[in-house]
């Protein structure tokens, strides 16, 4: 059942509210369906999962070298892999709240709140460079 | 009385199985041959699920107690287990953001600017985290564990600070709100001060919330209650409604990095959300204090163990 909306709370927030709540359970959504293809053998995993326990010990860099995966968005190469199927609905849950800044910034923008849409704007800027992989990924 | 000694007993018997050193021995060949690869994600499975129910009660998120108890405990490498870490503290914030927001209990102004700072300087200390040797961060994550401990032990918290005038930054940025008390039918006004001091400790949790993948919900709270002197609830609900903001870059960075293995991550974040929803069914009707308790007592270990691990003192 949905929170009942406070008195006190401003338009844009019940709009941010509104797409979090929906970003959030289409990714959930799409990380458990993965995470059952991967563990029901439906989808094939790039790391079979009986040698799993030799990986997971190791330093993030050995296991790259280890697993052949590249790091930053090299991950996308394997993403019909039943593991690496499982960092979609990962990518989706790490993106909602930049799907609710680009929404809550058009609503900032028709009320003229340059504060706001200052903070708005530099935080998508913030998290898009955390997405892109450019301070991630060397390999 | 019967019911907290339960309740203790089931703390310690989880402390007891976490601390039995045949589940804390790294995964060598010999103990390999011995366990098959889905005992280690199930064990997983119900230790998050038990965390779940547990952080609820004692009100911390659950990556404060993932990540020292599975990093100590299970024979998984550091860096997935504070990537699975961000992961789960992520989860839990973006599933209560809309409910809080929607109450009005957390306020989008208050977290927008914290936030920023904090999911800036989070970046820096994920890429840090990442570059650091295991044993420093070990170490580190050690420390924390044990003065997070020692501030769940003393710290003090205000219901309702006094904010005799909001400061020139908060006014400028029009910090302030009522809030509509559900439990005492009652609206508050409040306002908040010392907003510069605030982004400058926000910016140093945001490096400690990516350093070491806890989440930040414990260091949050103190700085908008005592610090900026936002209500308690207010503090508590926009803190964790900002962890999805600040641990989504610091989550990227995991990612991007390779440091997001989902055999732990995934089974974490369920268990944990699912133990959550048992947790809140059974708020009212457990102790807290005693909950609060057996917390300490396993972060207290948790923390000595990761402590020891860094120095190489207990293997």
């Amino acid at each position: 059942m949905a929170t009942p909306e406070a008195p006190h709370a401003s338009p844009e927030q019940l709009v941010y509210a509104r797409w979090l709540d929906i970003g959030t359970k289409i990714g959930f959504l799409v990380l458990v369906a993965a995470f059952a293809a991967y563990v029901l053998g439906i989808a094939t995993p790039h790391v079979p999962l009986d040698e799993l326990p030799r990986f997971w010990s190791l330093p993030v860099e050995e296991y790259l070298a280890a697993a052949s995966v590249h790091s930053g968005w090299g991950w996308m190469e394997h993403v019909m892999r039943g593991d690496y199927m499982n960092l979609v609905g990962v990518a989706m849950l790490s993106s909602v709240s930049i799907v609710c800044y680009v929404r809550l910034l058009s609503l900032l923008w028709n009320e003229r709140d340059r504060i706001y849409m200052a903070i708005a704007a530099l935080e998508i800027l913030v998290l898009l460079l955390a997405a892109s992989g450019v301070l991630g990924g060397s390999h | 009385m019967l019911r907290e000694r339960s309740l203790w007993f089931a703390g310690f018997a989880a402390a007891a199985l976490l601390a039995e050193p045949a589940l804390a021995a790294d995964v060598d060949g010999a103990s390999l041959s011995t366990l098959q690869w889905w005992v280690w994600p199930l064990l997983l499975f119900v230790v998050t699920f038990l965390l779940g129910i547990v952080a609820v009660i004692a009100g911390l998120g659950g990556g404060v107690l993932f990540v020292p108890i599975v990093g100590g405990f299970f024979p998984f490498h550091l860096d997935f287990v504070r990537g699975a870490g961000l992961m789960i503290a992520l989860a839990g914030a973006l599933s209560a953001g809309p409910g809080l927001l929607r109450a009005g209990m957390a306020s989008l102004r208050l977290a927008m600017p914290l936030a920023l700072v904090g999911s800036a300087s989070s970046i820096v200390g994920a890429l840090v985290g990442l570059a650091l040797p295991v044993h420093i961060v070990q170490t580190g994550l050690g420390l924390t564990i044990l003065f997070i401990v020692a501030l769940m032990w003393t710290a003090k918290k205000s219901e309702f600070p006094d904010v005799p005038r909001a400061d020139a930054l908060s006014t400028a940025l029009r910090i302030h709100g009522i809030y509509f008390d559900a439990g005492t039918r009652q609206e508050t006004a409040w306002q908040v001060h010392r907003t510069r001091e605030g982004l400058v400790l926000f910016a140093g949790i945001g490096v400690m919330a990516g350093l070491f993948g806890l989440g930040a919900g414990w260091a949050n709270v103190p700085v908008l209650n005592l610090l900026m002197g936002a209500p308690l609830k207010v503090s508590v609900a926009t803190s964790s409604f900002m962890l999805s903001i600040v641990d989504s870059s610091a989550a990227w960075v995991y990612l991007n990095k390779g440091a997001v293995l989902p055999m732990i991550t995934v089974p974490s974040v369920i268990g944990i959300m699912l133990g959550a929803r048992v947790g809140v069914r059974v708020l009212t009707r457990v102790p807290a204090a005693a909950i609060r308790k057996i917390i300490i007592t396993l972060l207290l270990l948790a923390g000595t163990r990761a402590l020891l691990k860094g120095l190489g003192i207990w293997n």
